[in-house]
């Protein structure tokens, strides 16, 4: 199918250093007001640099239609459906980067003493406690910078809790559904990876998983598990495994990606788990910008409490009727340390505690609540028609938050691949749904709506799979080849990874 | 209705009716009962947009910010300017709200923005090679450890006390899980002690971390020091200060395998310490195991230039347990406001900002030491920021620069008991002449006023 270009298409990729031109500048700096001795007398010359480095010559209006313009290159959640599986991709309320931008937050030196921080401070210690009560778990801190930094801290945990008790454990067991995050944290720990095997129903294979910690149960030091999990259903044996794995000793960790399934209707510190992590940036609303900022704070049960990083935020009652003042506690002897440079992602803090504080006890249930309709409705449309065809769901029961398609069957019968499927649904607007994952089903579509798109957006998804499906009755090349609306289409990734070109070449 | 959500109870009941249940409450039956929760979360009910505002600008107002007071607080973030068009920009909703780039052809703006970002992370570094971003600047020492391990299969490393405190702490936190020593080596008159260093390195050491300007402000001999990992077939990991690069010898040019730092001064908010990020550079021979994301240039079906996510095979979710890393954030829109600033600033202004803030702290650095009581820590070169030693208390002369609305520096003792009366003062280019003599007046009175307290004690 040969389409005519679009002006976005037309529109070449120049990067801002090939438009820079010698002499140009933005930027007028405030004068020296001191005198300005030769740098050689300050700082002997061996350590100085000779020349500048290349940086863009630009003007300001330049820079921001450079910028403007490569935005324009962008597709994103403020202009359509992204219903990326595992990704939360919910509205980013603007009242929030309101709130982070004040002075008092955004001008705060994370070095400044806790007396004149004592509004930063307390609000991390609400957003703990908020964390806390959505978690079901007593201990929470902030300071991981993502889910797999908090994966990273939980396993950490694990290894002190065992070494206090002189043990050494040497193997940490995670789903074949689990996301990659889950066996990259392990290995960064020191431990090594034990895949467990998934059942008919979508949950732990139970038999795989007592065979594994029966065989050597002194060695098993941590269970990761996502519940719901990555084919968007709630593992019904959890109370069971958390026994299985608590009886031999382990820790059991909670993946939090998916915990937009269930808040306010149930708790992973009640199904049994010991530590879990918080994506901020998926469940309360901390908008991904392209690949972060987001952060990922632990909440962990008592027995986990005196290895959390350091230091904590605390609140200290106020003798002689003062109120309550909050610190910093440097003094946990047993503190794995830190896992980052100050007190982790504040702005971040900022944004999702006025996102609890918008939502409140009822509202955020009722997000849960909404995320499981409008995937359950989105199932129920995509069931029909020929995506009931083409495109089976791999697991045929009530989901959570998101579902998981297969589409071996488009791939057998229609001949286009779940990934030309995505790329053709670029053409119609809309992101495509997590694709390729999780690896255990033949190519699986992953879809995640959230509670904040309407019916008729979900309508129009399921529609634009119905005529992409028809289309590819009559002609799988239209797909195939897709997308033909894009900026630029195709892209050659196996090139870039073969001979890497990560800058731009000096001119 | 809940907040952000558009299903009215029309919706709903069509909605139930395609999936063929009764209520929502079939769909959660899947969960056990004794794990439902069968009661309110305990939080408090939810506000309006207004309320907010209020509740969390009253939080705001308890804080004394770099607006309210005069911030001369460093210790690796630092109160730069940060033009409007970084605002303007990063606020932008095709920056901030889509994800990671997984479909290139509707994320050429993201991707581009980190060729450009890894083109200037490089440029300023001198290391051919620049990652996308990582969390911040003491995780990304950690993830120098783990790259360092992989590439010489040794496990223990040599830090010189110069490197920020946090980036040891975080180093020694990451070694115990991924298994290695961490052996510290001490400062001499401000500097990494080169003999200690020498004797420290041996065939066994994976990686030598140096940082410069060190904790203490003072710029070291980066390629001098570093002869001796060299020798032992050890990588050289730099920290630095990435607004100090427009003067100082990159660490490219002085035998760095790795540098990374802080990216916090460069188009980033204070934030109370974050979200910033981390930039990490490195030689060629070590771009395969590289951590986190890094773009690259190819070239689409139709022969158009275009942008990817490049050696994805290195990552978690291609390798799993045996991905280089284990991150999957690049701090995208961090990264963007960086590249926003340093095209602002340009090829001219950057290194002009730097020698305004060389030539701004010699001033300071001067006025300050000629106080009584107030002597230099050390006497090695420094750049934006130098360490003093104070003849009194140093948290009670800080609360009395407090009262005067100054933020004097950061008090040395908690990291450093060896130097319980230091005191750090970094400068930026806020920081004018006027408020840099306001500091001098301020920090001499009260060095003046703990003396003659102690003096009036000690004749009581």
């Amino acid at each position: 199918m040969s389409v005519p270009e679009t002006p976005l298409q037309a529109e070449r990729a120049r990067t801002i250093f090939e438009k820079s031109r010698p002499g140009r500048r933005a930027a007028a700096l405030p004068p020296a007001e001191v005198p300005e001795r030769p740098l050689e007398e300050l700082i002997p010359a061996r350590l100085l640099r000779r020349e500048a480095p290349r940086l863009p010559e630009v003007s300001e209006p330049e820079i921001v239609r450079h910028y403007n313009r490569l935005s324009r290159r962008n597709f994103d959640l403020d202009t359509g459906f992204y219903p990326l599986g595992s990704c939360t991709m919910k509205h980013n309320p603007r009242l929030n980067e309101r709130v982070a931008a004040l002075p008092g937050h955004a001008r705060l030196h994370p070095a400044q003493h806790p007396r004149r921080a004592q509004g930063a401070l307390e609000l991390m210690w609400l957003l703990q406690e908020s964390l806390a009560e959505i978690c079901g778990l007593p201990h929470v801190s902030l300071q991981p910078s993502a889910g797999s930094h908090g994966e990273l801290a939980g396993l950490l945990l694990t290894r002190a809790y065992h070494a206090d008790r002189g043990e050494a454990r040497t193997k940490v067991l995670a789903p074949d559904t689990s996301h990659g995050t889950n066996p990259a944290s392990v290995t960064m720990a020191g431990y090594e990876a034990v895949k467990v095997a998934t059942d008919a129903r979508g949950g732990v294979d139970m038999d795989d998983l007592r065979a594994k910690v029966e065989a050597e149960p002194e060695a098993i030091a941590c269970l990761m598990l996502t519940n719901p999990n990555t084919l968007g259903v709630f593992d019904e044996n959890i109370a069971e495994i958390a026994a299985l794995i608590h009886e031999a000793g382990g820790t059991l960790y909670y993946d939090g990606a998916n915990l937009n399934a269930i808040m306010g209707h149930s708790r992973p510190g009640d199904m049994g788990f010991d530590i879990v992590h918080v994506n901020l940036h998926k469940s309360f609303s901390q908008p991904h910008g392209g690949g972060g900022p987001g952060a990922g704070p632990i909440a962990v049960s008592d027995r986990i409490e005196p290895f959390l990083p350091r230091p904590q935020v605390v609140r200290r009652e106020g003798g002689n009727g003062e109120g309550p003042r909050f610190d910093l506690d440097f003094d946990r002897p047993k503190s794995i340390g830190r896992m980052r440079g100050f007190q982790g992602n504040f702005g971040v803090f900022v944004r999702s505690y006025a996102y609890i504080l918008s939502l409140g006890a009822d509202g955020l249930a009722e997000a849960s609540e909404t995320a499981v309709l409008n995937a359950n409705y989105l199932k129920a449309r995509l069931a029909h028609g020929r995506a009931g065809r083409y495109l089976p769901v791999a697991f045929d029961r009530h989901c959570m938050h998101e579902f998981v398609l297969s589409g071996k069957a488009m791939k057998r019968e229609l001949g286009i691949a779940t990934l030309d499927l995505a790329k053709r649904l670029l053409d119609f607007g809309f992101h495509p749904p997590t694709v390729y994952f999780p690896l255990l089903v033949e190519e699986a579509l992953m879809i995640e709506p959230t509670e904040t798109e309407a019916k008729e957006t979900l309508d129009a998804f399921a529609d634009a799979v119905e005529r992409i499906l028809a289309e590819a009755e009559e002609d799988a090349e239209v797909a195939r080849n897709a997308p033909y609306t894009t900026p630029v289409r195709r892209l050659d990734e196996a090139r870039a990874s073969r001979r890497p070109v990560v800058r731009q070449p000096a001119a | 209705m809940s907040r952000y959500t558009a299903a009215t109870d029309a919706d709903r009941a069509e909605m139930l009716d395609a999936i063929g249940v009764s209520s929502t409450e079939e769909l959660f039956e899947q969960i056990p009962e004794p794990l439902r929760l069968r009661r309110p979360l305990d939080l408090p009910p939810g506000m309006g947009e207004a309320e907010v505002y209020e509740r969390l600008r009253e939080l705001a107002e308890r804080n004394v910010d770099a607006e309210r007071e005069v911030c001369f607080i460093g210790a690796g973030m630092y109160d730069h300017y940060v033009p409007a068009i970084v605002d303007a920009i990063a606020s932008r909703s095709e920056f901030l709200t889509p994800y990671t780039p997984y479909q290139p052809e509707i994320s050429q703006g993201g991707l581009q923005v980190m060729f450009e970002f890894q083109t200037a992370m490089s440029e300023l570094t001198a290391l051919p090679v620049a990652g996308a971003g990582l969390y911040e600047g003491p995780s990304s020492v950690a993830a120098a450890g783990y790259l360092a391990i992989g590439a010489t299969g040794r496990r223990r490393f040599v830090a010189s006390r110069g490197l920020h405190p946090h980036s040891r702490e975080t180093l020694a936190t990451y070694a115990a899980g991924y298994g290695a020593e961490v052996v510290e080596v001490g400062l001499e008159g401000g500097l990494t002690d080169p003999d200690a260093l020498a004797a420290a390195v041996d065939e066994r050491t994976a990686a030598v971390f140096l940082q410069s300007p060190n904790f203490l402000g003072a710029v070291e001999d980066v390629e001098a020091l570093g002869a001796a990992a060299k020798e032992r077939g050890a990588l050289l990991v730099v920290a630095c200060d990435p607004m100090t690069l427009g003067v100082l010898r990159p660490p490219g040019e002085c035998g760095a395998d790795v540098a990374l730092g802080e990216g916090q001064p460069l188009g980033n908010r204070l934030d109370f310490g974050g979200p910033s990020f981390g930039f990490f550079c490195a030689t060629e021979e070590h771009i395969r195991r590289m951590p986190g994301r890094i773009a690259g240039e190819t070239e689409d079906v139709d022969g158009r230039r275009g942008f990817v996510l490049a050696l994805q095979t290195r990552e978690q979710h291609i390798r799993r347990e045996k991905a280089t890393s284990n991150i999957c954030t690049a701090q995208a829109l961090n990264a963007l406001a960086a590249v926003v600033h340093l095209a602002w600033l340009g090829r001219q202004g950057f290194r002009e900002l730097g020698e305004l803030l060389v030539r701004r702290t010699a001033y300071a650095r001067e006025r300050l030491t000629a106080l009584d009581g107030v002597e230099p820590l050390h006497e090695a070169p420094v750049a934006r920021e130098f360490a003093l030693r104070l003849a009194a208390p140093v948290d009670a002369v800080l609360e009395r620069c407090a009262e005067r609305g100054i933020a004097a520096g950061y008090p040395l003792g908690r990291d450093y008991p060896e130097h319980e009366d230091g005191l750090l003062v970094a400068i930026t280019e806020r920081r004018t002449r006027e408020q840099i003599d306001a500091l001098a007046e301020a920090l001499g009175a009260a060095v003046a006023a703990e003396r003659a307290e102690a003096l009036g004690g000690a004749a009581r």
